[in-house]
């Protein structure tokens, strides 16, 4: 699945005194504030965060209200999906009009009918609603179904996902995995692009944690990327 | 409206929030509360339709679903009737049904709900209470409670309780000391329990002779809406507790209430009640509950990186407890109590210096801890010999013996009662003779105190609300009255009430009224009239009046903080 990826970040992270005696979970009750939120330091939404143990040292700010600046390094799972890219996610309702599905476990999204391909017809199957491609019956789209969708726009504020299964590669994972095997094992030549690197580059972002927890980005220290995309695959 | 519901709910994805703002008002507007159950389906059907389709729709559809907790006026006026209930039996689930439905559709909108619920609370702080307002408030708790034990539970179960926590504290706060304790100050500081014997004729122009009531009164207390909405929110949560003992959840609830009494309530001097939803949780899980609850209390207090005075009031909350609960072991005393002394011994070892009330006060409240539930339960210990030999082996007196003298800066009420129960059961003799003219506070415990007269605090002192008394805190709870003391001496076996199962008679002099009343039966018992048992109670003094060695009254009720008005 696209839309994933691990970044490495430096942060600063501001801890009130009072929290001096604890710091690393005044640290991690910090940073947990900011999950499954969409950050614009992060282009994404933060769903996970590993952090280098901080040694107990921090700089006290000096002012009306001293605050200790912590610096850490972090490495953050960050989603962040942008049009055109393929995601997956668990079908929770189907009716005539939309397919309702939920990305990664928090995230929604919505397909609508005119956003599906014609291949796929809607029916009623013991009071429940499914969708069935017409030329392969077996590939049904049903509540608990994994599907592979694209993105057409996300809504960051709700992180909410507007999707498409009009490209001929979306539909149900089962399926075109299957129909994708099938594929590899007849000895048919095909026209492939190189496949992409995983690219060893580096990428910090340089990040402030204000005080009041949001996130200000600071220009990068160098223009590399380290990615590594990791294709989650919902169980 | 069903038809043009369905069609909606068809083409939400063609909805836009800005083009068709009036319609999505008139749909938000909707009270379910004046349909049918085929329409309210079609509407619930759009909400969550609505919800499910833009993200930019979750908070309004919540806020419609969350502004039916409660219904409109005329509605709220016949909810006890049968077709009120009608009503409410058909509108309130299926809202619960529609926010579980959007919760499953879109995950995220479950942590919206907290504090939407919270926004639109009928009854916010610093607001009169009337009539309306308690009805509503009423409903609207009782559907925190339903989400609290419902499908989402999960996601906003914790912020429910929290969040009724909150407002019992709250009310409990602005009930005043003034609507309940005219005080006369030139009385003492401490009242009897209960009404004194001007009310007991149930005279309610007991003050027109000029003299004002002088006691706390549960009379006083029923004139006031505040109170009464209290009263009607703690038998909710009495019943939400018990409810949660059937589906097995008490100790899954009883963390979250531990975690926002250790937020809100402990520091929050001025909470009378509000405490007693602990109190009743543990009577309904001794072993699980009242064990957590006491642990927390005395690690707070025996911790020295809490704040000093979180440190007083929790011990102060340890010992009201460990002596007013009726459903607590002896065993279980003598344990909680032994860590206590033994925290108080080790100070004295480790602090050499003389008496300063100021600088020691952390160990003059844990010794009038110790002095307090002895003084309750010291009776109890001693008559079991495995007890009464842990009892002797604590380093009592040496602890009362040292410099940093213990008994010149308790409070003196506390003092002499133990004194005379210590020396009874020839646990511990002073050898200085202490003359306090039936004080009940003195400059010294005064000073120990503090500001917010932690010397005077005892959480648990009777509970003046009325329903939540009588039918859940008065079974599981002791009344001073009923304790038998080392110093009295049983009265004839004819006399004395059948108390099984470790239960705390009273074995003290009855007033000539109270002789028929029949104290220690079972609360469950139909017989038990529960009006003759509070008229009994109304006439009840804290000092025996038969007792030749009477004078002695414990510090049954405190006056409130003269310090500054502080929450």
């Amino acid at each position: 699945m696209e839309g994933l990826s691990v970044v490495q970040a430096n942060l600063k992270v501001y801890v009130d005194p009072s929290q001096s005696k604890n710091l690393s979970s005044a640290i991690f009750r910090e940073l947990s504030a900011l999950l499954f939120k969409y950050n614009d330091a992060f282009h994404g939404v933060l769903l996970a965060y590993n952090v280098h143990a901080p040694e107990n040292k921090g700089r006290i700010l000096p002012g009306v209200h001293p605050f200790i600046a912590v610096r850490l390094e972090a490495k953050l799972l960050v989603f962040s999906p942008k049009p055109d890219m393929l995601l997956e996610g668990k079908v929770v309702k189907v009716t005539e009009e939309s397919i309702h599905v939920i990305v990664l476990g928090f995230s929604s999204a919505i397909i609508t009918d005119e956003a599906i391909r014609n291949e796929f017809k809607y029916k009623t199957k013991h009071g429940q609603g499914l969708y069935v491609n017409r030329s392969n019956r077996r590939h049904v789209i049903k509540a608990g179904t994994m599907i592979r969708f694209v993105v057409k726009s996300m809504n960051e504020e709700t992180l909410h996902i507007y999707g498409s299964l009009m490209p001929a590669n979306t539909g149900s994972v089962k399926i075109l995995e299957k129909f994708s095997e099938h594929m590899n094992t007849e000895s048919v030549t095909i026209n492939s692009t190189p496949k992409k690197r995983r690219s060893k580059e580096k990428y910090e972002v340089t990040t402030q944690i204000t005080e009041h927890g949001s996130i200000v980005k600071d220009a990068p220290s160098q223009n590399h990327y380290d990615r590594e995309i990791k294709k989650s695959r919902r169980s | 409206m069903q038809t043009s519901t369905k069609a909606l709910s068809g083409a939400v994805a063609d909805i836009d929030d800005l083009h068709h703002e009036k319609l999505l008002k008139a749909i938000f507007n909707l009270s379910l509360w004046n349909f049918g159950p085929d329409v309210i389906d079609a509407l619930l059907e759009l909400i969550v339709s609505l919800a499910a389709s833009n993200g930019k729709h979750v908070d309004s559809c919540l806020d419609m679903l969350v502004s039916n907790f409660t219904p409109p006026n005329k509605v709220l006026d016949m909810l006890k009737q049968p077709r009120g209930l009608e009503k409410k039996e058909r509108v309130l689930p299926r809202v619960h049904a529609a926010l579980k439905n959007i919760s499953e559709l879109v995950p995220m909108a479950a942590s919206r709900l907290s504090s939407i619920v919270l926004e639109q609370m009928p009854w916010k702080s610093k607001r009169n209470v009337d009539q309306w307002s308690m009805k509503r408030q009423l409903i609207y708790v009782e559907n925190m409670f339903k989400l609290e034990s419902g499908a989402i539970r999960e996601f906003v179960g914790a912020n429910m309780l929290k969040d009724v926590m909150n407002v019992l504290r709250d009310l409990d706060v602005a009930i005043g000391w003034d609507d309940i304790l005219h005080d006369d100050s030139s009385k003492g500081v401490f009242m009897i329990e209960l009404e004194d014997e001007n009310y007991a004729d149930g005279d309610e122009d007991a003050d027109a002779d000029g003299k004002l009531p002088s006691t706390l009164s549960e009379k006083s207390l029923s004139k006031n809406l505040t109170a009464e909405l209290l009263d009607s929110l703690m038998v909710q949560t009495f019943e939400h507790l018990e409810s949660s003992v059937s589906n097995k959840r008490l100790s899954e609830v009883f963390d979250t209430l531990l975690s926002s009494f250790k937020d809100t309530v402990l520091n929050t001097y001025k909470s009378k009640f509000t405490q007693f939803v602990m109190f009743y949780a543990c009577a309904l899980d001794p072993e699980h509950c009242g064990t957590e609850f006491a642990s927390e209390l005395i690690d707070m207090f025996v911790g020295g990186h809490n704040p000093l005075t979180s440190r007083m009031s929790a011990v102060a909350y340890l010992a009201s407890f460990l002596a007013r609960g009726k459903f607590l072991p002896p065993a279980f005393v003598a344990s909680y109590l032994g860590r206590l002394v033994d925290w108080c011994w080790q100070y004295c070892v480790m602090h050499d210096g003389d008496m300063n009330p100021k600088l020691h006060q952390v160990f003059y409240s844990g010794c009038q801890a110790m002095m307090y539930i002895l003084c309750f339960r010291m009776r109890l210990m001693v008559e079991i010999p495995l007890l009464k030999s842990q009892l002797f082996c604590m380093p009592i007196d040496k602890i009362f013996k040292h410099k940093l003298d213990p008994l010149k800066v308790c409070l003196p009420s506390i003092v002499e009662e133990f004194l005379k129960q210590a020396k009874a059961a020839r646990l511990f003799t002073s050898s200085k003779t202490f003359v306090f003219e039936d004080l009940l506070v003195s400059n010294l415990s005064r000073d120990f105190g503090g500001l917010e007269r932690l010397d005077m605090f005892f959480p648990f002192d009777p509970c003046l609300l009325k329903n939540a008394d009588r039918s859940f805190i008065r079974p599981n709870y002791v009344y001073w009255k009923y304790v038998r003391t080392t110093y009295h001496e049983d009265i004839d076996d004819d006399d004395e009430e059948d108390g099984s199962d470790g239960e705390v008679e009273g074995a003290a002099e009855f007033d000539d009224d109270m002789e028929e009343v029949i104290i220690s039966r079972s609360y469950g018992d139909n017989d038990l009239e529960m009006d003759e048992f509070d008229y009994a109670m109304n006439k009840m003094s804290i000092t025996p009046r038969n007792n030749s060695s009477a004078g002695l009254r414990m510090p049954s009720r405190i006056r409130p903080s003269m310090s500054p008005e502080s929450l």
